[in-house]
């Protein structure tokens, strides 16, 4: 339960901390860790199908394809 | 200090909504509003599940032969849940793709000097 | 201004929320539904994992509505982005360490994602997590060594085909059955791979549907770089 508490903060942390960076590819990956925390958070919440298709669709390609938009307009938040 | 370990999950998805919400209303700058967009959409994903849970349940899966129907947790919630991380995914890559095509037409990404998404 | 209103907003969501999660106590078992599905899952379809059988069989209509969503982003993406002149820059080629490690790579990965979706009955997994790793395989192939990318066009014969092949087994359950996407086919033993009817047949289906989709839309993404 301890743990769980810990994931958490860390997930509030990660969420907070995209919101406040400047340089965009920082936030991306800020959001990939909010990802990351959510998908270990449905695992203790035994749901593993769930799990499994938040770590490989939001961890893995929502970051992805962030970091080619990003390329592709201004890297840097004005 | 036990309502807050009780309740844990629900407070960690509702403060996800929250911040999610918070960035999309607040920020300038059109990524990190799409950014708050799918914080807002795993949030509410969080939520839905958290809501289905059972006290001592286990996975809704037979795998062993001694597992009986009364012990699992809700499958429902789960299989809607599945369907929306990957909505959220497609409007994500959509709405990434308007902000590509706005970048080239304004030459920038700030909500207040685009023309009609200002407020 | 702006962050006045906004915090005004939030105050008042946060309200709202708390006042309907009150009604419903965290861990208690509070089922309906899901109960019954619990109970005659295995008998009525023959899927060892229900979420798979729930996904399919019980709630497919709302499964064939978010693969035309997906659909649907899809076109709108590679309607946006069309762009007549392509760029005609020589592509020069990657390293021997990168291309050696993305040859070696890419059929494990692929091998990886049809695992997940052809055992999607009796495992945790399924057509969209095993479609996901697929999409990740051509991801490593536009990242690593991008001359050797797949056509545009064979990815959409294959998301096409896919979502095809979803339709014609809907359809074949209405002329075998009463309905819609009727399990037609024989369930077979419980937990072997042949089993439980038609849902390895669309999982299959779905699978290969989402994994071209997502690498079409990353190919979209990555055309003309700056």
């Amino acid at each position: 339960m301890i743990f769980v508490a810990l994931l958490v903060l860390l997930m509030f942390v990660g969420a907070v901390a995209a919101g406040a960076f400047r340089d965009l590819i920082n936030a991306v990956i800020a959001s990939a860790l909010v990802s990351f925390t959510a998908a270990i958070l449905f695992y203790f919440l035994q749901a593993p199908d769930v799990a499994m298709a938040e770590a490989s669709i939001g961890a893995a390609l929502t970051t992805a394809i962030f970091v080619v938009a990003i390329r592709r307009t201004r890297r840097y938040e004005e | 200090m036990s309502f807050v370990y009780q309740n844990i999950y629900y407070i960690g998805s509702i403060g996800l909504i929250l911040i999610g919400l918070y960035i999309v209303l607040v920020k300038r700058n059109l990524i990190k509003v799409i950014i708050g967009l799918n914080f807002l959409d795993t949030g509410i994903n969080l939520l839905l599940i958290s809501v289905g849970y059972v006290r001592h349940g286990t996975a809704p899966i037979f795998s062993r032969p001694g597992l009986s129907p009364g012990q699992m947790v809700d499958p429902v919630p789960q299989a809607l849940v599945l369907t929306a991380i990957v909505i959220g995914v497609a409007v994500l890559a959509l709405a990434l793709s308007l902000a590509v095509r706005l970048y080239e037409h304004y030459g920038t990404l700030d909500l207040r000097k685009i023309r009609g998404l200002r407020w | 201004m702006r962050k006045v209103i906004g915090i005004i907003f939030l105050g008042v969501i946060i309200w709202g929320l708390v006042l309907s999660l009150s009604q419903v106590p965290f861990g208690k078992d509070k089922m309906e539904v899901g109960r019954r599905y619990l109970k005659r899952g295995t008998e009525e379809t023959g899927a060892a994992n229900i979420v798979t059988s729930v996904v399919v069989t019980y709630r497919g209509f709302d499964t064939l509505g978010e693969v035309t969503v997906l659909f649907i982003a899809a076109l709108g993406l590679g309607a946006v982005l069309y762009t007549r002149r392509r760029s005609s820059e020589r592509i020069e080629p990657s390293s021997l360490v990168l291309r050696t490690g993305c040859r070696f790579l890419f059929p494990l990965i692929l091998l990886f994602g049809t695992y997940i979706f052809v055992h999607g009955h009796l495992t945790p997994g399924g057509g969209f997590q095993g479609g996901a790793i697929i999409a990740s395989g051509f991801l490593l192939i536009y990242l690593g060594c991008p001359e050797r990318r797949t056509q545009e066009l064979r990815l959409g014969a294959t998301e096409s085909l896919g979502g095809l092949a979803f339709v014609v087994f809907g359809l074949l359950g209405l002329a075998v059955g009463g309905y819609f996407l009727t399990n037609f086919l024989p369930k077979g033993t419980f937990n072997s791979l042949i089993s439980a009817g038609v849902i390895p047949l669309i999982y299959v289906a779905i699978g290969f549907k989402v994994g071209s989709e997502l690498a079409g839309i990353m190919g979209n993404l990555m055309e003309r770089t700056k």
